[in-house]
């Protein structure tokens, strides 16, 4: 019962993490986080510690890769880019969302009118 | 989604990233402890900046975090392999369990270590024997070209110069055809390098024979059609085992001559150690040397002396090549000088596979030592799921609490699995050096004359085999007790504390099955097993015509060649001469009761030479009989070998001027001469010279003890050429006592002498039942094993309950059971387990004697003693398992029995 659901953030976090990098460009993991925090709006409630699992997922499929550096502040961190394969990657599961998304607003909506025509 | 849509390159790049993050554990996750304090110093930095005080950003900084440690384990997960990890956790636990019962594990290790060792050493023997190819090239290709079996032994097998020339020119499936000399003998080559000559034994092949089996020499090169000539300086391959052993593995060996037979032979190359014509051609001997068969002549028209070996074309069938063969037989001569000896092979030309040939005769004896090891295993399983079972009711409760605790079903079963994969790996190891040893031990078994025996070995197929039979025993014993230990109910495994209640009576009843199993297995053991030894017996009892006991051969050594000798017969006088002379010598010896020489001893080699006929009859009255054996033979011969004869023996005056004298076989003088004496009659070959039958002697069982083969003729030393001699003695004392005075004897009257074996006649015996022997002892071998391992499983069984129903029992004694009564129960308790198991066992055994009856000698599948025999074995073997356990129970102290528990 919470495997599906815990698939389904899975899935989402690792689309939400190549969208940010193609759109920040490189950061470190608590960067991502933050800034999926801003992008929603606070709306999602998320544990950072699970974006490890999700960074080393996409690092393993060749999506992102990853190398230690040295933060503006000077301090050591691990920085995240998304690579070529990435960037097709996310376009594919962007557009996949986009389709679902539509497909799901016009269900709710038929629901709304009452469920027949 | 990111899940759906990956690649398949993603994929495998993200399962060889996860192989590799299993194996870097250690520098991965001080990686991501760096980069998660990393994550919290920037999280308790900014939140500093917003105003925090340093403890409430850490605080903050944490719980944005999420639990840091499942943050940690989720990546570990993700980027290893979990299922291996579990598997490795599995791993640990069953080891600490199995170390913690070693009685247990030891025993259960050592029943499959058994089990699993008997059949990695059987399927070996199957694998060497039947299922892997030839040694050869290509040898799938090859055939044994010979006429279909007849009665006139290795004659009627072989062909002559003209017609292998015939053959090969008239058939178009062939590649090409080689063969061999059939008729040599053991020791048949001297080699003298100073001192006493060594005995060697060697055969003559084509030059092209290996050409045609596809075999390199290791060194130097093959036979040329010039080293086959008449006149051509003499050469030798060297098999890998002789230059090893005799000379020593000479590198340089190639080139060097050597006295061999009295000719200074060159070694021209040594051939691979995978070579050995000895296994696959005539098993049971070693050959030594290979040199080439002058077809040629002269002298030319040896007669039939080549056996054929052919290579089909790629793409020819056997049935073609049999057709081809068959219409190239109506035209092939015995010798093109005599126009009425073509079509003499009509139809007796027949090629069959190689591999057919040399271990067709075996398939069903192999199938049936398979199937014994098979049952052998499963026995060792039954055992196994059997003490499996004991141990599942008495750690119901640790499974109840481990699934109380959150373990799932799959998790458990997993466990036991795990546990009985564990248990079955390391009964293959010892098993496979179980085999190791076995199968070493039977490739040196020189003396047993089955082919192929010596190149057994372990290879990649049997280590294949192991994995295969060590999965399918773990899936067997584990997998049930796991699935009845998992799907127990949860309450009544926490409840059930033993006595009586449900559970355990249920997996009782579970165990008796397994029980009745294992005895009727056993009971089909035992009578196979029983049935081959009686059989076995029955061999040994066949009267051979000859007397095996207290008589022996060795190989005489004789130089009859007189120089400008052109009819031959002044080298028969010298023959003559120096063979009455050794008799003499060796009646001489005290001990020595007979002695007597032979060109071919029994059991051994044989050849024909037609059919003789009775004077006055016509060749084409007996048109479809085969002619006898023919042995040539010194006078004393029948004696020494304790033959009985009527009529007389051969003397020394039966000489080359003399009138020609034959002794014929009973059944051959009976054939032709039905109501009278065939002493005194007359043979004819249809020339000339008749043949004076002097005496009738007792039929010989010349090829093989188990079947009465065809006639035998002896004639005289002293008028026929012998192929060589066999020096037969008969003594009063043990044969071998006398190996050295005859010896001695021997080597004064020819120093040439080599130092051949002194055989017991028994041994040629003992080596003709050799493979009968060897299928027997395996098989009941595995009889005892399985008898050894039902009585493991009843004595397990009724152990198991008694202890069970110590308080049960403590209590009826309390109450005024006697001791005797216990005991009574608990063995009436047996009894009715074995005898269902026997019951069971008898009824499948009869159809088990049916499926080997063809394996069978004088002995009927039904054989009334050996059932009787084997129930009332398996009946007091049962009595005694039962035994233990019952005195134990009579033993119980109520007053103990009930304070416990």
């Amino acid at each position: 019962m919470g495997e599906s659901k815990l698939d389904l953030l899975q899935g989402t976090l690792d689309l939400m993490v190549l969208q940010t990098l193609a759109a920040m460009g490189e950061m470190h993991g608590y960067g991502i986080a933050r800034r999926i925090e801003q992008a929603s709006g606070d709306e999602v409630l998320l544990n950072q510690g699970t974006i490890y699992a999700s960074l080393v997922r996409l690092q393993q499929r060749g999506w992102i890769a990853a190398k230690w550096g040295t933060s503006e502040n000077n301090r050591k961190a691990k920085f995240y880019s998304i690579s070529r394969s990435g960037r097709k990657q996310l376009a594919r599961d962007a557009a996949y969302w986009q389709r679902l998304t539509d497909v799901m607003g016009r269900m709710l909506a038929m629901g709304q009118d009452g469920g027949g025509q | 989604m990111t899940g759906k849509a990956k690649t398949t390159s993603g994929s495998w790049q993200s399962f060889a990233n996860r192989v590799w993050a299993f194996f870097h554990k250690k520098p991965l996750d001080l990686d991501l402890d760096a980069e998660v304090a990393a994550h919290l110093e920037f999280a308790v930095e900014e939140n500093i900046r917003n105003g925090m005080s340093a403890e409430e950003a850490r605080r903050q900084a944490l719980v944005r975090f999420g639990g840091v440690v499942q943050a940690k384990e989720l990546q570990r997960q993700t980027r290893g392999l979990p299922w291996m990890d579990v598997l490795g956790q599995d791993l640990r636990y069953t080891l600490r369990t199995l170390r913690r019962e070693p009685g247990f594990t030891i025993v259960a290790v050592l029943i499959l270590a058994l089990g699993i060792g008997a059949n990695i050493a059987v399927f070996s023997v199957v694998n060497t024997l039947l299922l892997r190819p030839l040694p050869f090239t290509n040898s799938e290709q090859l055939v044994w070209i010979a006429p279909p079996p007849t009665k006139c032994g290795l004659s009627c097998a072989t062909y002559s110069t003209d017609a292998y020339d015939q053959f090969r020119s008239h058939t178009r499936s062939f590649q090409d055809v080689t063969g061999y000399f059939a008729f040599s003998g053991t020791d048949n080559l001297s080699l003298t390098r100073g001192g006493q000559p060594i005995p060697a034994t060697s055969i003559d092949v084509i030059a092209n024979f290996f050409q045609v089996l596809g075999i390199r020499p290791a060194m130097g090169r093959a036979f040329t059609a010039d080293d086959a000539h008449d006149g051509a300086p003499p050469v030798v391959l060297l098999t890998d085992a002789w230059w090893r052993r005799q000379f020593a593995a000479d590198p340089a060996i190639v080139g060097k001559a050597f006295d061999m037979n009295g000719k200074q032979t060159t070694v021209i190359g040594v051939l691979p150690a995978s070579f050995d014509f000895g296994a696959v051609f005539s098993p049971g001997v070693k050959v030594d040397a290979i040199t080439p068969l002058d077809l040629y002549g002269p002298p030319r028209d040896e007669g039939n002396i080549i056996t054929f070996i052919g290579r089909l074309k790629p793409g020819v069938t056997l049935a073609q090549a049999r057709d081809d063969s068959k219409a190239a037989s109506h035209i092939m001569c015995w010798n093109l000088k005599y126009p009425q000896t073509c079509g003499d092979y009509k139809d007796a030309v027949v090629p069959v596979p190689l591999k057919s040939y040399i271990a067709g005769s075996l398939r069903r004896s192999l199938v049936v030592l398979w199937s014994a090891v098979g049952m052998i295993l499963l026995i060792a399983c039954v055992n196994l799921s059997n003490l499996m079972l004991a141990r599942a009711a008495a750690r119901s409760k640790e499974f109840a609490m481990r699934s109380a605790l959150g373990a799932s079903r799959g998790r458990i079963v997993r466990q036991l699995l795990t546990e009985s994969l564990v248990l079955a790996g390391a009964g293959s190891v010892l098993g496979l050096f179980l085999a190791l040893i076995i199968v070493r031990w039977l490739a040196h078994q020189g003396a047993i004359a089955l082919p192929l025996l010596s190149t057994l070995h372990i290879d990649g197929a049997a280590l294949g085999w192991t994995a295969l039979i060590a999965i399918f025993a773990a899936m067997l014993f584990g997998l049930a007790p796991g699935l009845k230990m998992a799907g127990g109910n949860l309450q009544e495994a926490l409840k059930d504390s033993g006595p009586g209640s449900g559970q355990g009576r249920k997996h009782e009843r579970t165990r008796s099955v397994l029980v009745v199993t294992e005895v009727a297995l056993a009971c089909m053991l035992l009578v196979g097993a029983g049935l081959l030894l009686r059989s076995f017996l029955k061999v040994l009892e066949v009267d051979l015509g000859f007397q095996p006991d207290r008589a022996a051969a060795v190989k005489l050594d004789y130089d009859d060649s007189v120089p400008g000798d052109k009819t031959g017969e002044l080298s028969e006088e010298k023959r003559r001469v120096i063979f009455q002379q050794v008799l003499t010598r060796v009646r001489s010896i005290p001990g020595v009761d007979a002695a007597g020489m032979v060109d071919y001893l029994p059991l051994g080699q044989n050849r024909a030479w037609g059919l003789p006929f009775p004077k006055g009859k016509t060749r084409d009255q007996f048109k479809n009989v085969a002619g006898p054996l023919v042995y040539v033979v010194s006078p004393g011969y029948i004696r020494a070998m304790g033959t009985r004869l009527s009529g007389r023996d051969f003397t020394w005056d039966d000489g080359p001027k003399s009138q020609s004298v034959v002794l014929i076989s009973q059944s051959m003088a009976h054939f032709f001469w039905p109501n009278e004496s065939g002493v005194g009659k007359e043979l004819t070959h249809g020339g000339s010279e008749d043949l004076h039958v002097v005496g009738v002697v007792d039929d010989v069982r010349e090829v093989n003890v188990e079947d009465s083969t065809g006639w035998q003729i002896y004639y005289p030393m002293t008028q026929a050429g012998p192929n060589g001699a066999e020096l037969v003695v008969r003594t009063t004392l043990p044969p071998a006592s006398l190996a050295t005075s005859v010896m001695g004897k021997l080597r004064e009257l020819n120093p040439k002498q080599t130092a051949s074996e002194f055989r017991p006649i028994k041994a040629l015996v003992s080596h003709a039942v050799s493979p009968r022997r060897f299928f027997m002892m395996l098989v009941a071998a595995f009889a005892v094993l399985g008898l050894l391992l039902a009585a493991l499983g009843i004595y397990g069984v009724i152990s198991y309950s008694v202890t069970r129903k110590t308080q049960e029992i403590g209590i009826r004694m309390a109450l005024g059971a006697t001791r005797g009564k216990v005991q009574a129960e608990v063995i009436s308790q047996t009894l009715r387990l074995v005898a269902t198991g026997i019951v069971v066992g008898v009824v499948a055994s009869s159809g088990v004697a049916a499926l080997i009856a063809s394996l069978l000698f004088g002995t009927r599948p039904a054989d009334p003693a050996t059932f009787v025999g084997v129930v009332t074995l398996l009946a007091a073997v049962a009595l005694l398992a039962g035994y233990l356990p019952a005195r134990r129970a009579s033993r119980i102290n109520p007053m103990v029995a009930l304070r416990n528990n």
